[in-house]
């Protein structure tokens, strides 16, 4: 009897400590979620998809290795459709029904500037995603926007230059009535005015316009030197095509500067020569010039990637910084061994960190300190060729010096032929 | 800016966009305007039109041609709609108005959505040897697309006036609008005339959807914008007026283009619609109507 | 008071209660986020009712109405940093004259040119707003909170309360004009407006009070949106969904009865917010399609129809 007492109170011990053992664990493997609302359909589809990719091949990656603090990442996605009306709700409900631990923007400013509030109000991070501007009025202390940019100089400085070498005295802006073309365009503006240009037509066009016909006409009518464009993805195709029937004029030497929308392998695989000769902002293109340890190893994978789930092979433009946002969001836990977004924010404030686009830090205001925004003219491009831009000559980097691969071909009739 | 060339340029594109806005129209005008049908879905049916030629362009059809094929499909679904409404709404009689409305409502919110289920929310276009090519007019150039769609608009809209007026359906139909118990007294059956004449009316949408897609891209919520130029259209032509939908087609497209040029696109829709208001105030019953 | 007129107030005082104990306990606020956004269309289902389902006029821009309030908010803010109750009782002004023009200059003709007249001014004032760089344009314009008083812990949670609050008073509104003689006016109308004219109901006047009514209660309801949503932009906010939904509501719920729009609006409502967190938006706008569709069709009286109809049949069995 005595021995049966005895095994018993043994066993129960073993068990006791099995479950102390075990219980914690088991509490210490609830993943970490991340959620974010992200394009997946509508204007900024192309984008947000590729950017998806990028992020869920970050996750894996990490959870191979054990994952961040031991425990699993896991991402919570909603498909924001390119809509700010939608954004508001996704993260109200990313925050109070899903209770995620951090949170990514969506892609563009567009989607992202109506949660600047909410963010500011609960007082969170946020890893912002290829925003402009969106935090000078606010001056949230928790946002940080990964993208290669943060002023209007580095996205409007090098096309303004161009034309200026090129002889250019006059200017048109055509801009998109949205948060991110707006802030573009009065940034242009700034500059332009600083380099001494004479701004002869002005124009901003409701987010839904199809038809740009009478905008063309009138922008030909004005003869200007430069067309500085900032538009979203389906205006600038609608713009390209409009460019092609109603033609711009000879007397613009330079045309393009902020259309979002010709960074996506989709799209510009589609306007194929309609987008000859046009100089746009981008985050990469091959050549020897962007070479940062790991890109082109990370591209290799996600072309394999991508071309599984049927989105844009390339991935030149969102994916390697959205796969850079994950690896700061792993560097920062690691480092403070924290999912509290005051400690976090504090860690991005104060330290660089190493990525696949080289590396970054953020100013006071969460913009980046170090801004390398490569401008591209599309050159020799044919119709229906999606291969075509890994070749040489293609998508060359006219500006900065630092990441040149060919020269500018001005005017701009004589680069679309 | 101003110069003449630009002013004569808006008139030009004004003229060929307004007549595309006729075509749009004529299938409300004959449903609301000789039916007294609130036919809401009408824009929503010619986003499916849209669609119907997307997806035939997607296997090498020429979206034109793509719309007249559909267009007998259409005419049958016609029919089953307008049968299906009579039955449960002019039958009964009373408060007809508020509920009909409510209904075509309800169709047009079901068939966007049916199409963001089939489609998604992105925009979709089509390839035509005359999409994307332009014709030099001096020193205008303009686009080809808007020429084809201005000759199809031409044909529909024509063709129609020309149907009601000239054959004997036609004329019944427009007989029924005019005094429908005197049209019974005369042997002949109303229900089955109007259902002839409401799925004539949702065909064009067939035809005027397939102009809709070569015109500029389409997307499920297109239909939104066109409700209010449909009905523009219509109560400024005065209802059941065919030539009067031209001519008002004609009004709105080049009002639309000039402020455009002249002011800026975001100002654009308000004039359209300042336009229906003055119209409403001052002579309620259009420029044509009856 | 009569015994109703009592029975109403003790439904409302509760009504109050609930949602001040709500706000006591209930912590997650996401709750308080959805519930806001179904008691707003309480509010607008029943100032729409007050015009399309009393007097029969079809209203199809609701959304100009509402989004005239959220925009005089907003500028009101940005003006004078005014507080809510001002801002609700500017917004209510404002959309009551709208409301009134819109009378003015459509009323003498047929319903359906009252409906497409509403579309045109929807598009009209939306385009103004686009246009208008000081309250944000098609751009849309951030909105700051100012910081929440005591005692509530949120301000979700205080503009929940508001909205209850205006809900109440919407429904009493509507009550008020249901059981008085323009109640009975605005039914003469309906029914026949020749017949009522010819009996001497002033009927140009009563339709002018019920749009005016109509449109302020409209305003009214946009008038916080600005603090709740912290960012406004013009296309969600003139969006068509609003018109639909609130003439979906009263449709389905019952147009005849105050009580109709509420129970249309809780019930709509409902199934939208809890389809939008869980399936997805467009099921949103299917599930209003389908069940105006479906209402229209086989219970034209709606739900208080229904509700009418089971209670007359028990009645009968009783009687038996």
């Amino acid at each position: 009897m005595k021995m049966f007492t005895r095994c018993c109170s043994f066993l129960a011990c073993a068990l006791a400590l099995a479950v102390g053992t075990f219980a914690p664990a088991a509490h210490a493997q609830q993943p970490i979620k991340i959620g974010m609302g992200i394009s997946q359909t509508g204007g900024l589809g192309g984008g947000g998809k590729s950017a998806l990719v990028a992020l869920r091949m970050w996750a894996d990656d990490v959870n191979a290795k054990g994952g961040l603090l031991g425990r699993n990442v896991e991402l919570v996605v909603y498909d924001d459709q390119s809509n700010p009306a939608t954004t508001p709700g996704i993260y109200t409900k990313l925050i109070d029904v899903d209770k995620v631990d951090l949170l990514i923007g969506p892609y563009a400013s567009v989607p992202t500037a109506p949660i600047m509030p909410l963010i500011k109000q609960r007082d969170l991070l946020l890893m912002s995603n290829f925003t402009f501007k969106l935090n000078r009025n606010l001056k949230h202390d928790k946002v940080f926007n990964n993208s290669p940019w943060a002023h209007e100089e580095d996205l409007a400085g090098g096309v303004l230059q161009i034309g200026r070498e090129a002889g250019a005295k006059t200017i048109a802006i055509l801009a998109a009535d949205q948060e991110f073309a707006q802030n573009l365009a009065n940034g242009a503006k700034n500059v332009a005015n600083r380099m001494g240009l004479k701004t002869v037509y002005e124009q901003n066009y409701p987010p839904s316009t199809v038809d740009f016909s009478a905008m063309i006409r009138a922008i030909r009518a004005a003869r200007p030197d430069i067309v500085y464009v900032c538009s979203y993805p389906n205006d600038s195709v609608a713009i390209l095509r409009a460019v092609k029937e109603i033609g711009i004029g000879d007397s613009v030497k330079v045309f393009g500067g902020g259309m979002v929308g010709l960074q996506f392998t989709p799209v510009i695989a589609g306007l194929g020569s309609l987008a000859n000769g046009v100089v746009n902002f981008t985050s990469y293109a091959p050549g020897n010039t962007m070479d940062f340890p790991g890109i082109r190893d990370f591209l290799d994978r996600y072309s394999k990637k991508a071309a599984e789930e049927n989105v844009d092979p390339l991935g030149y433009y969102l994916p390697p910084y959205s796969y850079a946002i994950g690896q700061m969001i792993a560097q920062a836990v690691t480092a403070t061994k924290s999912l509290n977004h005051k400690v976090l924010a504090e860690y991005l404030h104060k330290n660089e960190m190493q990525t696949i686009v080289g590396p970054i830090s953020f100013d006071e205001l969460g913009e980046r300190a170090k801004p390398a925004v490569p401008l591209v003219q599309f050159q020799s491009l044919v119709d229906k060729d999606v291969d075509q831009f890994r070749k040489p000559g293609r998508l060359v980097i006219v500006h900065p010096p630092q990441y040149k691969t060919g020269e500018a071909i001005v005017p701009f009739e004589k680069a679309r032929k | 800016m101003f110069s003449w060339e630009l002013l004569l340029e808006a008139v030009i594109f004004g003229l060929l966009v307004g007549c595309f806005y006729a075509a749009v129209s004529v299938g409300l005008s004959v449903s609301l305007g000789l039916l007294d049908v609130p036919q809401v879905a009408h824009p929503a049916f010619l986003v499916v039109g849209s669609y119907g030629a997307y997806l035939l362009g997607l296997h090498g059809w020429d979206p034109l041609v793509a719309g007249v094929a559909l267009a007998p499909l259409f005419f049958v679904a016609g029919i089953l709609v307008y049968r299906f409404y009579y039955e449960t709404f002019e039958k009964r009689g009373a408060d007809t108005g508020v509920r009909g409305l409510a209904f075509f409502f309800g169709i047009a919110f079901i068939v966007e959505v049916l199409l963001i289920l089939a489609f998604g929310v992105d925009q979709r276009s089509v390839d035509a040897p005359y999409i994307g090519a332009s014709v030099a007019l001096g020193d205008v150039r303009i686009p080809v697309r808007l020429l084809v769609a201005f000759g199809t608009a031409l044909i529909l809209t024509g063709g129609l006036a020309l149907y009601l007026s000239k054959t004997f359906t036609g004329r019944a139909i427009k007989a029924v609008a005019q005094d429908e118990v005197a049209l019974r007294l005369m042997g002949a059956n109303p229900v089955r005339i109007k259902q002839w004449a409401f799925g004539i009316a949702t065909a064009t949408a067939s035809i005027a959807g397939a102009m809709l897609i070569v015109v500029s891209p389409v997307d499920p919520n297109l239909d939104r914008v066109y409700i209010g130029r449909t009905f523009c259209v219509v109560v400024l032509a005065g209802l059941g007026s065919m030539g009067g939908t031209l001519v008002a087609g004609l009004v709105l497209g080049v009002t639309e283009s000039i402020v455009l040029t002249m002011f800026g696109a975001s100002w654009a829709p308000a004039v359209a619609f300042g336009l229906l208001l003055v119209v409403l105030g001052v002579r309620p019953q259009g420029l044509f109507g009856r | 008071m009569t015994r109703h007129g009592k029975s109403y107030w003790v439904g409302a005082a509760i009504v109050v209660a609930l949602a001040m104990l709500a706000i006591a306990t209930v912590q997650n606020e996401y709750f308080f986020f959805a519930s806001y956004i179904v008691l707003q269309f309480v509010v607008l289902a029943t100032a729409w009712n007050i015009l399309g389902g009393y007097a029969g006029y079809v209203n199809f821009g609701t959304g100009a109405f509402f989004g005239t309030g959220v925009y005089t908010s907003v500028l009101l803010i940005n003006l004078f940093g005014a507080p809510l109750l001002v801002q609700i009782l500017v917004a209510a002004a404002v959309s009551g004259t709208l409301g009134y023009a819109t009378g003015m200059l459509t009323l003498r003709l047929r319903g359906i040119f009252y409906s497409i007249a509403t579309v045109a001014v929807a598009i009209i004032i939306e385009t103004l707003i686009v246009n208008w760089r000081y309250v944000g344009g098609s751009t849309g314009i951030q909105i700051l909170r100012p910081p929440v008083m005591p005692p509530f812990e949120s301000y979700t949670k205080m503009l929940f309360l508001v909205m209850t609050l205006l809900a109440v008073a919407a429904t009493a509104i509507a009550r008020f004009i249901e059981t008085s003689w323009i109640g009975r006016g605005l039914r003469a109308i309906r029914d026949s407006e020749i017949a009522a004219e010819g009996c001497g109901v002033p009927t140009l006047k009563l339709k002018l009070f019920a749009c005016t009514v109509s449109g302020a209660l409209m305003g009214a309801a946009g008038a916080p949106l600005a603090m709740y949503q912290s960012y406004i932009e013009p296309v969600s906010t003139f969006s068509l969904n609003y018109s639909v939904s609130a003439l979906a509501m009263p449709m389905i719920g019952g147009t005849s009865h105050w009580i109709g729009p509420v129970i249309g609006a809780l019930l709509l409502g409902s199934i939208q917010q809890i389809v939008t967190v869980t399936i997805s938006n467009e099921i949103n706008v299917l599930v209003v399609g389908v069940l105006l569709v479906l209402f229209v069709v086989a219970a034209p009286s709606g739900i208080v129809g229904l509700a009418r109809t089971l209670m007359r049949k028990r009645v009968v069995r009783e009687a038996e």
